[in-house]
């Protein structure tokens, strides 16, 4: 490929690329938007409680709580304490 | 003669404006500073704040602001002849529109990316804020209520269209869902999209089955059937109005990522590569113009209606709304204003200038045009039917069958006017609940209740004018409303820039002159439809419903014309536009 023919194709690259980015700005916006929006809850509740918040998801793995509560409780005396560590989960 | 040369004397115009009279603009008026902060640059966000290469942004500011509105307006008034509705295009974009969504961007640039509304707000205190919402509710209701008019019609007349349009939907939310996922280029998809759509228009087109034609289905035209009694069109209008508006409800309440972002997405596509073909047929086929310059039979006077009939196109306060409400947050350099604002202004007066081609081009004689624009009245109802037809033709330039052509102007039309749709009940939504706060009337602030109240509103509007020929025959009696509340906007904003002109020590002349002459034009044209042809004063029996929203409009003008005047009387108050942000250069300097 000559210079000229090399230059006109990167030419046309990029106005293709401008092109796209030119249709695509308001979208990306909103896009970006819903991701940090989606971003800021998973933050949330992960460090929630770090900062006094309540962790709803707390709330929810007590579904969990007949399901593992016997391997619970073995884990616990396992590790060499005789009475559950943790103050919301009391199985002995 | 050949209607090339409409389009070269016009685009030569604009040429003239944009070398010229936009940088006498940048350089004398609105003093352009290199060496201003943007607020892209200084509350730079990565979301709304965005430095963006100016072409780009020009890229999206322009298929923002142009949809079906520079369509159906100078469609309508081509019924006063090619010349009047060409002139004011050419005249308008140059000085008006040009002069308006520049200096929205300016001004807005100048005052942290505020929105026009948010800066009335702060110079007019309450009244302003509640005169602003109350013009732009009615705007944006009176432009459900003719697009949705518009929608249903096309639907009738071109029930191949139908399909791609409902295709529409699932397409976008497929890429709404793809671009959230995986990110990164939309060309590809939305141009499969493209080729989807226009495939199935093909088909559609060619075989009657896969038509959704409800007159048909209804027992065919000039049937009774069992829907109210209604006869078999008006039977298929009220359908296709309960469909859209079921539609325009859900689509209203998703996010905006889902369905309309993308929607967007593929309508801008459309709309440059509509332009582009039918400018191109228009070179290839080098149609005479058959349309006279000036209809002499008109019995509809087209001074001052022909200012409001043609807002979108000429000049539209709904650019203000999109160039200080999201353009303004993305310039890179001040100076880039004037590619931003005055060239999009002039891109949307390309399209209002094919849309007068296609019209001005389309009929065999004159006395054909004379038969199809018989009164004003039936100049809207068969409008964007004859743009339809006569982009058809133009499209026979590069080859399309004009059978398929019509189907898919008409599929672009329709998808233009159902985002406008979507995107104006989100908005009512919204302003229906700031009513609501304002006034205290906290039900009105819930999404549900706010979108029923939007969608209820429309379907009232749509349903009740009567054109004469029972349901549905007068959607576009609401036109000219559309046309006044829109530019009511822009008087306001005009109003604004030219306050921050004066305050700053420059001359206003440039904005002051179009803001007056919207304002006198509006003023006049309110008067003496509400007072002569609305309140049945004339042969005419009175119109209520538009006698009451022409009175409400017209107030609303004197309004904004009396703060106008008590503004450019007090400079204290003036004093409240004032913007620490905005002397920064100044500061910087001494």
């Amino acid at each position: 490929m000559s210079p000229a023919e090399g230059s006109w194709w990167e030419l046309l690259g990029r106005l293709v690329r401008g092109y796209d980015q030119s249709l695509r700005l308001g979208h990306e916006a909103e896009v970006r938007r819903e991701l940090q929006e989606q971003e800021d809850i998973v933050l949330l509740l992960l460090f929630g409680e770090a900062m006094g918040l309540p962790n709803p998801a707390s709330y929810y793995t007590l579904e969990l709580y007949p399901a593992l509560i016997e391997s619970y409780h073995e884990w616990h005396q396992r590790m060499g304490m005789d009475h559950s560590p943790l103050d919301h989960i009391r199985c002995c | 003669m050949n209607a090339i040369w409409l389009a070269v004397a016009v685009v030569a115009l604009y040429i003239v404006g944009w070398l010229w009279y936009s940088r006498f603009l940048a350089e004398r008026i609105y003093c352009l500073d290199p060496r201003f902060t943007p607020p892209a640059h200084r509350y730079r966000d990565g979301v709304d704040f965005v430095p963006t290469n100016k072409w780009v942004l020009w890229g999206h500011h322009f298929t923002s602001v142009a949809g079906a509105a520079p369509i159906v307006g100078p469609a309508i008034a081509m019924y006063w002849g090619w010349g009047p509705a060409l002139a004011w295009v050419a005249l308008g974009t140059v000085f008006a529109a040009g002069v308006h969504d520049f200096g929205a961007l300016v001004l807005s640039n100048r005052h942290r990316g505020q929105s026009v509304g948010t800066m009335a707000n702060r110079l007019i205190g309450r009244r302003a804020k509640l005169l602003f919402l109350f013009i732009i509710l009615i705007l944006i209701l009176m432009v459900n209520a003719v697009f949705a008019w518009v929608i249903a019609n096309l639907f009738i007349t071109n029930p191949a269209a139908v399909l791609p349009v409902i295709l529409q939907v699932p397409v976008a939310i497929w890429i709404g869902y793809m671009v959230l996922r995986r990110g990164g280029s939309l060309l590809v998809p939305s141009l499969i999209a493209l080729v989807i759509m226009y495939g199935t228009a093909i088909l559609t087109t060619h075989y009657e089955f896969l038509q959704i034609d409800l007159v048909r289905w209804f027992g065919g035209e000039g049937e009774t059937t069992a829907l109210f009694g209604l006869e078999a069109t008006p039977a298929s209008f009220l359908v296709w109005i309960l469909v859209l508006l079921a539609y325009v409800y859900f689509a209203s309440t998703l996010p905006v990522w889902k369905l309309l972002q993308p929607r967007d997405y593929i309508n801008a596509q459309q709309l440059v590569v509509g332009l582009g073909i039918l400018y191109i047929g228009l070179f290839v086929m080098q149609p005479e113009v058959t349309a006279p310059a000036y209809n002499t039979e008109a019995t509809t006077s087209w001074f001052p209606l022909l200012f409001i009939t043609i807002a979108c196109g000429a000049i539209s306060g709904f650019h203000g709304l999109v160039a200080s409400g999201t353009s303004s947050k993305q310039l890179d350099k001040e100076t880039d204003a004037r590619t931003v604002g005055y060239l999009g202004a002039l891109g949307e007066g390309t399209l209002a200038l094919i849309t007068i081609i296609a019209v001005a081009t389309l009929f065999a004689s004159t006395a054909e045009f004379t038969d199809s624009y018989s009164s004003f009245a039936a100049a809207g109802q068969a409008g964007v039917g004859n743009f339809v037809e006569g982009a058809s033709q133009l499209a026979g330039g590069i080859g399309i069958p004009s059978d398929v052509a019509a189907t898919i102007v008409a599929l672009i039309i329709v998808c233009f006017a159902a985002t406008t749709l979507d995107s104006a009940v989100r908005l009512l939504r919204y302003i229906i609940g700031e009513l609501g706060t304002e006034y205290r009337i906290p039900n009105l602030t819930r999404r549900h209740v706010a979108t029923s109240l939007a969608v209820g509103l429309t379907a009232f509007l749509v349903l009740v004018p009567d054109g004469g020929e029972g349901l549905g025959s007068g959607g576009y009696l609401l036109w000219p409303l559309v046309g006044t509340s829109n530019q009511l906007l822009a008087g306001i904003t005009l109003m604004l820039i030219s306050l921050w002109l004066y305050r700053k020590g420059r001359s206003p002349i440039p904005t002051l002159i179009p803001m007056v002459f919207l304002l006198a034009m509006t003023i006049w044209a309110m008067t003496e439809q509400v007072v002569l042809e609305w309140s049945g004063l004339r042969e005419a029996d009175a119109e209520w419903l538009l006698f009451g929203l022409g009175a409400v409009i017209l107030g609303f003008a004197i309004w904004i014309l009396l703060e106008a005047v008590r503004l450019f009387r007090s400079r204290d108050e003036l004093e409240a536009l004032r913007d620490p942000a905005d002397e920064e250069p100044e500061r910087e300097r001494s």
